[in-house]
């Protein structure tokens, strides 16, 4: 089949809405919030306009789109909702619900920091928040990583029975307008046929969902959604594989610049990774041997990705866009844990870009000065550029 | 003597974010005038907000001011007028606010009749977020998920707090500032829930999308569908369904207020009753 690519300029929003369109979603319920709210307005014309056969319906408040996605997915339909900050903590509980009910819901998340006080703008606060709840997550780097993540979404959603957040920074991707490549629709068709389950609410054979669980069973089915996660890595691997032989782009769990003989390393999520790999051309052009990796897939966690990835006797600096107060970020805190038994490698942890404050190229030179000059500390939260 | 609007405004917050020719001016223009003619002081009054344009308004008045999540002003008001029960407790929101994600907050403090005043801005539209439609935008209204008109049936504010139990219930609305002003006296006045609609033009959200971008225009179409109670009910029933009732709607002052009663129980309980 020919690969018929039509390239459109696209805000990050819109990009995900072509996807839903294209994903041939079924039903897709929200509520307004800023940044999201393109999203599913673009969807909303969509619908209205029959270039998408899909029931839209918005609903009094995020708590309720979660439950109305909930509702539909048991029915058998593909789902999708958007949201940020305030309107995904809304949804907490049905979070939870969603994984339990084996829902595969694909949720587009654009990050912004919580209130109070109260800001609009990006950090990883709101998503990091919801790490435990079993929603797999994968931070976007730019549009058409949103577009590709959110069909290979779908596509891994239905075949782990397991929810999925498409991430992407407010404004930096939400609002700002790149080039993107549509597919033809036959292709995403191949890719991603319509989506067919067993186990829903059916009139030609009725089940019952949602009963008690005794302490009999009720671990047995945690350790499944674990099972379902350990399985989610291989399959996100096959996902992104066809995917790169159908278009030739491939989506990576890491993202690496100049890793594999660098001694000075950092990580980030998101699009402060543009200005990381710039902090990085700069020391290289002094022969200073940095590197640089996104983080892409998120949960399930990268662990194997991660040792295969960070060369032995370096230096790596997670710096996350969240903290969880009194521990430190999540990202970092996570991957100290992986390099715990490893003496070879330093790992420090910084917070920066917290209420959407730039990250930029040389804020990661403090960065990486601070593993050099051995003035970051390994014990300790290093916040940057914070007056104190 | 000109009229002192800054004993009760942020001057330094000035100029506000509403878009030229917003109704929310007109409706805390009608709040100042109330509170200077009730002589409150602003040290005794805590306005609480949720999300949306109008809930921007205690930002600019220079009193005890909480600007919440969206939604849950009235909770929050709530738990401010259970320990302070003498001082004033205003909120003020937006329909999208009180109505879609807060409506389960509004109809609970009315049935408890605790004494918060409500002054709901209804443009009729999400405007902040840009132009969804809300619970009060009229069937068939174009909106920005609603390209095509909306398909659901409004909320009518005043009938749904009313039935949920509130002691005065009363509307006004954007054209005619000096109507809501009376109405806001009454209702700052009165002992228990209070909640007033103010019918208000949003011409860049709901007006630009059906051919009242022009907030004269709107207001015009807004003012000549007010109708005092008396003419309202004179009606056909068709040129009802085009106008609205205005004044004080519903008052009932028969009904125990509900940090009153509560507080007669500590003193019950506390004698030994």
């Amino acid at each position: 089949m020919s690969v018929r690519l039509e390239k459109v300029a696209l805000t990050g929003n819109q990009a995900l809405a072509h996807a839903v369109r294209m994903a041939k979603t079924q039903v897709v319920a929200a509520y307004p919030i800023t940044p999201q709210t393109s999203v599913v307005e673009t969807i909303a014309e969509f619908c209205a306009k029959g270039e998408m056969d899909a029931h839209f319906i918005q609903t009094e408040s995020e708590h309720s789109s979660m439950s109305a996605c909930i509702g539909a997915s048991m029915t058998g339909a593909r789902t999708f909702t958007a949201t940020s900050s305030q309107g995904l903590a809304l949804m907490h509980e049905m979070l939870h619900w969603a994984v339990g009910a084996r829902t595969p819901i694909v949720l587009g998340e654009v990050n912004r920091a919580l209130a109070a006080p109260w800001t609009i703008l990006s950090d990883q606060s709101d998503s990091m928040a919801q790490r435990d709840t079993g929603w797999m997550q994968f931070y976007c780097g730019n549009n058409q990583e949103v577009f590709d993540t959110a069909l290979l979404a779908f596509k891994l959603c239905e075949a782990v029975l397991l929810p999925a957040m498409v991430v992407l920074d407010a404004f930096v991707l939400s609002h700002s307008v790149e080039g993107v490549l549509l597919p033809h629709q036959e292709l995403v068709n191949q890719y991603l046929p319509l989506r067919e389950t067993l186990a829903k609410l059916d009139p030609d054979e009725p089940h019952a969902f949602g009963g008690m669980m005794f302490p009999d069973v009720f671990m047995e089915q945690r350790f499944k959604i674990e099972e379902s996660m350990d399985i989610a890595r291989g399959v996100i691997m096959e996902c992104a594989t066809e995917w790169d032989a159908l278009t030739g782009r491939l989506l990576k769990p890491l993202h690496c610049y100049h890793t594999e003989d660098a001694e000075y390393i950092v990580m980030c999520l998101g699009t402060a990774f543009g200005a990381a790999m710039q902090a990085v051309d700069q020391l290289r052009s002094k022969g200073i041997k940095a590197g640089a990796i996104r983080m892409w897939q998120y949960r399930p966690f990268p662990t194997q990705e991660l040792i295969d990835t960070i060369p032995d006797t370096s230096s790596l600096a997670v710096v996350d866009r969240a903290v969880s107060f009194g521990c430190g970020g999540p990202v970092g805190t996570e991957t100290k844990a992986i390099f715990s038994g490893n003496n070879q490698v330093k790992v420090y942890n910084y917070i920066a870009g917290l209420g959407g404050r730039e990250i930029r190229s040389s804020s990661f030179e403090k960065v990486f000065s601070g593993m050099m000059e051995n003035t970051a500390s390994q014990n300790k939260i290093n916040w940057l550029e914070v007056r104190q | 003597m000109p009229f002192d609007y800054m004993t009760y405004l942020r001057e330094e917050k000035l100029p506000h974010m509403w878009c030229p020719g917003c109704g929310i001016g007109i409706v805390v223009k009608a709040m100042i005038h109330t509170f200077t003619d009730l002589e409150w002081d602003p040290s005794d009054i805590a306005i609480i907000s949720g999300i949306g344009c109008t809930s921007r308004a205690p930002g600019y008045m220079d009193m005890n001011t909480l600007h919440t999540t969206h939604g849950r002003a009235l909770s929050f008001a709530t738990g401010i007028k259970m320990h302070r029960h003498d001082k004033h407790v205003v909120v003020i929101a937006g329909d999208g606010d009180m109505s879609a994600i807060g409506g389960n907050h509004l109809i609970h403090a009315a049935r408890r009749n605790i004494n918060i005043n409500v002054i709901v801005n209804n443009n009729n539209i999400y405007g902040m977020t840009g132009g969804q439609y809300s619970p009060t935008t009229p069937l068939g209204a174009k909106a920005a998920t609603a390209p095509y008109g909306n398909l659901e049936p409004s909320f009518d504010l005043v009938e749904l707090v009313k039935g949920a139990g509130a002691s005065f219930v009363a509307r006004g609305h954007v054209g005619n500032g000096r109507q809501l002003n009376t109405i806001l006296k009454k209702a700052f006045d009165h002992k228990g829930f209070s909640f007033v609609e103010v019918v208000s033009n949003c011409h860049t959200q709901f007006g630009r999308r059906n051919k009242m971008a022009d907030p004269m225009n709107m207001i015009s179409w807004i003012s000549d569908r007010a109708k005092p109670m008396k003419k309202f009910e004179a009606l056909s029933d068709e040129d009802k369904t085009r106008c609205f009732p205005v004044g004080v709607i519903h008052e009932d002052v028969s009904r125990p207020e509900y940090t009153e009663t509560y507080q007669e129980l500590i003193d019950s309980l506390n004698n030994g009753n």
